[in-house]
């Protein structure tokens, strides 16, 4: 196999005496759609949130490429590849679609000066509005993001993840609160995605038909702990994820 | 049409602050470069508040570091054009020392912050006598001088501002529309998403600061030889606040907004100087009234006004092709 695009080494995370993730361990390879699912307070959020930087685990490592990333800053953690969704809706709601994916792709042109005396949109109008074709959102282009409803907004904030070409995305839970015609597209074009630029995905997500039918392999948490891992039925059909997780 | 009425709502605007000052008294001309400067102060807290979200209750000392430097600078003979770029300089490093603590705290705490900063540049310039001439302040400051254009009289010293302050507001237009602008309203609206995306938010932070007050300095180099005396009470917090006031009335995060705001404070109390003893109750009036009903400002009223007479397209977008997005 390939060497892992991410690889997790031991992380754990405490919250006072709460033991959030629990010295968990595992890889993920270069296009692969892994799926991390397990109930609610399960330390999935916070294990994305320690991946990305965004919280300090308090011991283990993260690799990626090879190369260990603990402790450094979101916004280079972007720079090296990494896109995200977040579970809250992340837009910046008084900026017009165009803008909010301009966003996300400008820090990556040229340097902070450069920026300053470069061209407005960075040079990045024709890929913005290619993403936004392919998110089907160019009827809504101009519109202030925050003007959109839930479902275009869920659209937006996962576009604005791909927009800098990131080899990894880790999307946390990006079917919350979308109904159902509109999961399927949005499964439609991730699918589509994966298989065109060959990123690869780490999705959270409660929605067991969409992670299923998506991922080619599945994680599961419970109490911050890996209790199963393996292909999409072979999890399903695990007595101790139906004990923990999916229920009878 | 908004793109052709711009440009010509632009040079009627220009047209307009030409004119403005002809044929008024020594004083209206006065308020009126007043107005001008406390704009450009009022737009740089524009940029830190408005566009990247960071209170700031300190722009009055950031004036009076300008002030300071041009005054002692132009005192011992240095022309005023040096003089207004160090006290830019010195304005835009301390305002980048400014910015650290809006790396640890937020709002209401940053407020109080920035608070205690305006108020200890306020204890420095009364206490350092030796500097800043202590209570009884600094004067007989030269105004600018540039060969066959002299700005001696009020007149020529308006229009001398009023190309600084095309000149200034030009800059923060090229700064505001560049992808720092967009990465300084990213800070403002979700700082965890914009960070996520690769925007250096302490970078951002500390520029939106540096520059906020690099600006409070260049409104601090044209007051110095404007009034030709400063004392600390000229910066002191109230000083501060109306300039907050300023930016909130003018409409936050809207280019224009400082300009309007600026005339609301500094002009219009000059206006209703005619009801006598009256004219700040009713200033004051006008105020409450404005931010009751219009909370985002002048220019945020004026925009919900023009949404309000447009045609209906402006629906939601998602109705116009079905809701299956």
């Amino acid at each position: 196999m390939n060497q892992p695009i991410l690889s997790v080494r031991e992380i754990t995370k405490s919250f006072g005496a709460i033991r959030a993730v629990d010295g968990v361990s595992f890889d993920v390879y270069p296009g692969e759609i892994l799926g991390l699912i397990g109930p609610n307070g399960s330390g999935k959020s916070t294990l994305f949130n320690c991946i990305l930087g965004q919280l300090q685990p308090n011991s283990g490592e993260v690799e990626i490429n090879g190369r260990p990333v603990s402790g450094r800053r979101p916004c280079d953690l972007n720079k090296l590849g990494l896109g995200r969704t977040f579970q809250q809706l992340s837009v910046f709601p008084q900026m017009s679609v165009i803008d909010n994916i301009i966003l996300a792709g400008q820090e990556h042109r040229g340097s902070l000066f450069g920026r300053l005396f470069g061209a407005p949109d960075a040079g990045l109008t024709a890929d913005a509005e290619r993403l936004i074709e392919f998110f089907r959102l160019s009827h809504l282009k101009d519109e202030m993001a925050g003007s959109l409803s839930y479902g275009q907004q869920k659209l937006v904030d996962a576009a604005m993840a791909f927009m800098a070409g990131p080899g990894l995305v880790l999307l946390d839970e990006p079917a919350g609160g979308v109904n159902l015609t509109m999961l399927a597209g949005l499964k439609e074009r991730l699918v589509s995605y994966n298989r065109e630029h060959g990123t690869t995905f780490v999705v959270i997500e409660h929605n067991m038909e969409f992670v299923m039918s998506l991922c080619s392999r599945i994680i599961v948490l419970a109490e911050g702990r890996i209790i199963a891992e393996g292909p999409p039925d072979e999890v399903r059909a695990n007595p101790t994820v139906i004990d923990a997780y999916l229920g009878g | 049409m908004k793109r052709r009425l711009t440009p010509i709502l632009l040079v009627v605007g220009l047209a307009l602050l030409i004119v403005a000052p002809l044929g008024q008294t020594d004083y209206i001309k006065y308020i009126l470069s007043s107005w001008l400067i406390f704009a450009i102060a009022a737009m740089g807290l524009n940029l830190t508040l408005g566009y990247a979200g960071q209170i700031s209750l300190a722009q009055a000392s950031f004036i009076g570091i300008g002030a300071y430097t041009t005054a002692l600078l132009t005192l011992a003979g240095v022309p005023w054009i040096p003089s207004m770029l160090a006290a830019m300089a010195v304005s835009f490093l301390v305002g980048l020392a400014l910015g650290f603590p809006a790396l640890r705290v937020q709002g209401h705490f940053l407020a109080f912050v920035t608070l205690a900063f305006n108020t200890l540049f306020y204890l420095v310039a009364r206490n350092e006598d030796w500097l800043t001439g202590g209570p009884y302040g600094l004067s007989g400051m030269p105004r600018p001088d540039f060969w066959l254009f002299d700005t001696n009289q009020n007149l020529p010293f308006y229009y001398f501002t009023l190309a600084v302050f095309v000149v200034a507001a030009a800059l923060m237009w090229g700064i505001v529309r560049s992808p720092w602008g967009r990465a300084f309203k990213g800070l403002r609206e979700n700082p965890i998403r914009a960070e996520s995306l690769g925007v250096d938010t302490r970078r951002i932070t500390l520029l939106a600061f540096a520059i906020g007050s690099a600006y409070g300095g260049l409104a601090g180099a044209l007051i110095s030889p404007l009034v030709q005396f400063i004392n600390p009470d000229s910066f002191a917090l109230v000083q501060s606040i109306r300039i907050l006031l300023m930016v909130v009335v003018g409409g936050a995060g809207f280019f224009f907004g400082p300009l309007f705001g600026a005339a609301m404070v500094i002009l219009l109390p000059e206006f209703l100087r005619f009801t006598e003893g009256y004219y700040l109750m009713i200033y004051a009036s006008a105020v409450i009234v404005l931010m009751v009903f219009c909370p985002s400002g002048l220019i945020g009223a004026g925009q919900a006004l023009r949404e309000r007479f447009r045609p209906g397209h402006r629906v939601r977008g998602d109705m116009k092709q079905g809701s299956q997005l």
